[in-house]
């Protein structure tokens, strides 16, 4: 029973979170500072979000097939190709290395 | 194709309904919207697969099948529901489990912020729909995309992917418990690096943006061993974007 109400009130917790930023007020995100900072904040998320998906395996810094599989990704993106593609042959290169018993 | 149709607009000249006004342009908009939602798709298959490591290890620590489920319906957030279930699972405290889950959500704050211009307005019932599918993967396709409309198709399309397909494979873990073999094996992670990657490429543009980026992933991997989950994301990122506009002057 404790561990239902924990569960409830950490859910509860999370949404409010969530719902705090959709509620700040227009006027504060319509200054133009604001609107470039927000691009900068893109583009340094998604980086940051690449480096953990990565490179990170829990609290530690990794080096497994995970490495190969987005470097075939970053080719396949120069060389334009359709996102789905470049997230399949991702998966198929870690399945394989894997598979043949590496990282 | 996703980086190559995006090349003739910048980020803000297709914005608003204006954009819509001309045939041709109409054209070029849905077929941004559609890359928005194959995107959003892509990463909802990704990731929505992942669940079944998250049913199945909440059930090996413990929780109860119901518990794991309500996890991920309720608090839909993968670190924070990992981390909630650990410490169930090494005989945490209640009190330390809502702590650290709610501490690895801060995040979501700022995601909610930079989405707030792309979805407003919404009535509030629809507003708390979009609060509860905030999270990384669906902020991340919609701030790639270059259009306010392709934008909202991508917030929608990978949030409501991932949540349907993160809930079904949580139920489909928290059954088959330890009999399911490693969901890594199959490439599910470097999918979902792939797939950020693949966002983040359109935003490389100016040496600029691939400074920052660096600085931003950089930082990352050095706070990942200091910092409890989830929080090295948000402070490399902070701390990324005050070098970056620091270094633009």
């Amino acid at each position: 029973m404790m561990w239902w109400i924990a569960l409830l009130t950490a859910a509860l917790f999370s949404f409010v979170i969530k719902f705090a930023g959709h509620l700040i007020p227009e006027k504060w995100l319509a200054h133009p500072a604001v609107k470039r900072t927000a691009d900068l904040l893109t583009v340094c998320l998604l980086a940051a979000l690449v480096a953990k998906q990565t490179l990170t395996s829990g609290a530690t810094v990794a080096f497994d097939a995970r490495v190969p599989a987005v470097a075939v990704a970053a080719v396949l993106l120069w060389r334009k190709a359709p996102f789905i593609v470049v997230v399949a042959v991702a998966a198929s290169v870690a399945a394989g290395l894997r598979a043949l018993g590496w990282g | 194709m996703a980086g190559a149709c995006r090349v003739s607009f910048h980020p803000d000249a297709a914005d608003g309904p204006a954009a819509t006004g001309a045939a041709g342009a109409a054209g070029a908009d849905s077929e941004l919207r559609s890359v928005a939602v194959r995107q959003g798709l892509s990463i909802g298959l990704a990731t929505g697969a992942y669940g079944i490591s998250f049913g199945a290890l909440a059930v090996v620590g413990g929780l109860s099948v119901w518990q794991t489920v309500a996890l991920s319906a309720l608090m839909f957030t993968g670190a924070s529901q990992f981390a909630f279930a650990g410490i169930f699972a090494v005989g945490g405290s209640p009190l330390a489990a809502v702590t650290t889950s709610t501490l690895l959500g801060l995040r979501h704050v700022s995601y909610g912020a930079l989405l707030a211009p792309t979805l407003r307005p919404m009535p509030p019932f629809k507003k708390m729909v979009a609060a509860q599918l905030t999270i990384d993967e669906s902020t991340a396709v919609a701030l790639a995309q270059p259009t306010r409309d392709s934008r909202r198709a991508g917030f929608w399309s990978a949030g409501v992917s991932v949540y349907v397909l993160w809930n079904a494979f949580t139920l489909v873990g928290a059954l088959a418990g330890s009999r399911i073999g490693d969901p890594n094996a199959w490439g599910l992670d470097a999918a979902a690096a792939a797939a950020f990657l693949g966002l983040l490429w359109s935003h490389l543009k100016t040496p600029h943006a691939r400074w920052t980026a660096l600085v931003a992933g950089t930082l990352t991997l050095a706070l990942t061993p200091l910092l409890p989950a989830g929080l090295p994301l948000l402070v490399a990122a902070a701390a990324a974007v005050a070098i970056g506009e620091w270094s633009r002057k």
